[in-house]
């Protein structure tokens, strides 16, 4: 593999809309991710190891989820690496949630370098089972 | 040079044909961005450089358990193996880009290794193992006595 490849097996790398604190566009990985889906949630689960658990950002607005997980360098920029097989930076992906989600009871944790988060669906949206009443 | 070990069985060459399956779908913004990761790469990525005495080697295995962290030094020859658990049951899946499972990689070092002095750390998905190089392997200053 070559050492200029700079894809992570854990994310792709993307130049896309991750912002710095100034509001300037820098490079980030985008984290793999898994979305599951019960009756009365939707739980996003993504990889974004050595993120810094306090700096993480997660936003929803207009129905856009959008993951923001800040890395610091964890070695100098002149390591001299005998195998590179990976990058090390930021974490940025955005997600379209077409479902209706109660926005304030959204909850996130970061364990192990994931960070899952909980989406719970609007009442009005949970699929109901009709007993149908025998006469 | 280093030497990576590249079996002929690929466990995760169905899982990322279940991936590349599953591309396209609903939920992503960027699905203009090339997912490169159904690329055949191996799980886990390492890292590895060199300072004073050691040997460093990295690796990012988030969600995995401390303890189902095996790591075992022969020689030259580095060994990491691990388990990740699933995150959730398969029926409620929609997306699925997390590889789970079992994984071993084996890093060939460049040098032997004091098996007995090596240490590992694991935080926030990140393994660092440090790995101090053999006696026999260190520099030794050798003084030229006058004759």
């Amino acid at each position: 593999m070559s050492t200029q490849e700079m894809t992570k097996a854990n994310a792709t790398e993307t130049t896309e809309r991750a912002t710095d604190g100034r509001g300037e566009a820098t490079r980030a990985y985008r984290p793999n991710v898994d979305v599951y889906e019960t009756n009365d949630e939707l739980l996003l689960c993504a990889d974004m190891p050595g993120a810094d658990a306090g700096s993480i950002e997660i936003k929803f607005e207009d129905g856009t989820l959008a993951l923001h997980g800040r890395v610091k360098p964890r070695q100098s920029e002149e390591t001299a690496y005998l195998l590179q097989e990976y990058g090390v930076g930021d974490f940025y992906r955005e997600f379209q949630v077409t479902e209706k989600v109660n926005v304030a009871a959204i909850r996130a944790e970061y364990v192990d370098g994931v960070l899952k988060i909980t989406l719970p669906k609007v009442d009005a949206v949970k699929s109901r089972k009709i007993e149908v009443q025998a006469k | 040079m280093l030497h990576r070990r590249g079996g002929m069985f690929d466990p995760f060459q169905q899982l990322r044909s279940e991936f590349d399956r599953q591309l396209g779908g609903v939920w992503d913004n960027l699905a203009s961005v090339a997912p490169r990761f159904t690329a055949t790469r191996v799980f886990p990525g390492v890292n590895v450089w060199q300072e004073g005495d050691n040997l460093f080697a990295e690796a990012e295995i988030p969600g995995v358990k401390t303890q189902d962290i095996d790591i075992s030094v022969v020689g030259n020859e580095l060994t990491i193996k691990g388990q990740r658990p699933e995150s959730g049951p398969e029926a409620e899946c929609h997306r699925r880009e997390r590889r789970v499972g079992s994984f071993t990689r084996v890093i060939r070092l460049p040098m032997e290794i004091d098996a007995n002095q090596v240490q590992a750390t694991f935080k926030d998905g990140v393994l660092l193992v440090t790995l101090p190089k053999h006696e026999n392997v260190k520099p030794r200053k050798i003084t030229v006595s006058a004759g």
